[in-house]
């Protein structure tokens, strides 16, 4: 076997927040959608806005870009919805985008010790290095255990 | 892995709410958890300070037949700009006379969507979810959710020392030491 047959191909969508582009995996994300009235009411969870109504449903919606980029976006060009795992269960979280959005296929290189709790690991993409985000870390709610790749693998496989 | 199982529709499931408004922002509340509403001008004479209360969303209570209750400023829980309230809610099964700037109209929800998992904060408590009504996102207040336990014992303490207090004046020749 060589080294290239086990590299693992994996779908990302890229994503902007001003400047700068992330990545989401795939299988996270639900939609893409234009923004639409956020309905607000009195809360105590500062990271998030309100909701938005889509299908009837009521998804929250969180701003990651302050804690990415150190500015909140003042253009939104869509929300992106993704799915987050709160323990057991899963939610949509709606995150606001300025940009377009690609969807891409590429080896993820694993985050290690060192990197931020919000980085799920890199790709190398277009000549850039972009992080994959980890929603649990950036939107509130539990965070995800973080384990060794290994048994981080083993503990997804299980779920 | 499942979506949580409240944000399943119920259509045949209907409940009659009141909406109310607080500081402009609209709430709703299950008819069946008000047992009365009167106007403040009505309770002025019935409430009592309780001048010792750590809560600021609470300056007044209420004695009911055998039961005190707390009149809860509700722009304060909320953490909304306290406007002059007009209207007190008596909520049925709690001891909270909760204090709101007015009626919008009574109306039923067909479907109540639990509060999305990414709302961390007391908004837990102060919400039995959301509902929607003519595409307007409305939040449903849980009658138990503007007082807990223990804000129930500060309360029966500030309203025990004032009981004291009140004691005391109306006794001839007795000094508080």
């Amino acid at each position: 076997m060589t080294a290239a047959s086990e590299t693992v191909l994996q779908s990302f969508v890229l994503l902007r927040l001003g400047e700068r582009r992330f990545a989401l995996r795939a299988s996270q994300v639900a939609e893409l959608v234009a923004p639409s009235r956020i309905f607000r009411f009195p809360h105590k969870s500062l990271a998030l806005e309100g909701v938005i109504l889509r299908r009837g449903r009521m998804i929250a919606v969180c701003d990651i870009s302050e804690q990415l980029t150190g500015t909140r976006l003042d253009t939104r060009r869509f929300n992106l919805l993704a799915t987050r795992k709160y323990g057991p269960q899963l939610d949509w979280i709606a995150i606001p985008v300025s940009g377009e959005c690609e969807l891409i296929t590429v080896e993820m290189m694993e985050s290690s010790a060192n990197d931020s709790p919000h980085v799920d690991g890199w790709l190398s993409h277009g000549g850039e290095v972009i992080e994959v985000l980890r929603l649990s870390a950036l939107t509130p709610g539990p965070a995800e255990p973080l384990l060794p790749a290994p048994l981080h693998d083993f503990a997804e496989a299980r779920s | 892995m499942n979506f949580p199982s409240s944000v399943r529709s119920h259509p045949q499931r209907t409940e009659q709410i009141i909406l109310f408004r607080i500081s402009g922002q609209t709430f709703a509340i299950s008819s069946a958890s008000v047992q009365e509403v009167r106007s403040v001008d009505n309770i002025a004479g019935m409430a009592r300070d309780l001048p010792e209360s750590h809560l600021r969303k609470v300056r007044h209570s209420i004695r009911r037949g055998d039961r005190t209750l707390y009149v809860v400023n509700a722009a304060i829980h909320f953490g909304l700009q306290p406007q002059p309230a007009s209207l007190v809610f008596f909520l049925r099964r709690t001891r909270t006379a909760l204090l709101i700037d007015g009626i919008e109209k009574m109306t039923t929800m067909t479907r109540l969507q639990a509060l999305s998992l990414a709302f961390q904060g007391e908004e837990r408590n102060w919400y039995r979810g959301l509902t929607t009504l003519d595409q307007a996102v409305i939040p449903v207040v849980n009658p138990e959710g503007f007082l807990s336990l223990e804000e129930l014992t500060l309360l029966e303490a500030a309203q025990f020392s004032a009981d004291a207090h009140l004691a005391s004046s109306e006794i001839p020749g007795a000094h508080v030491q």
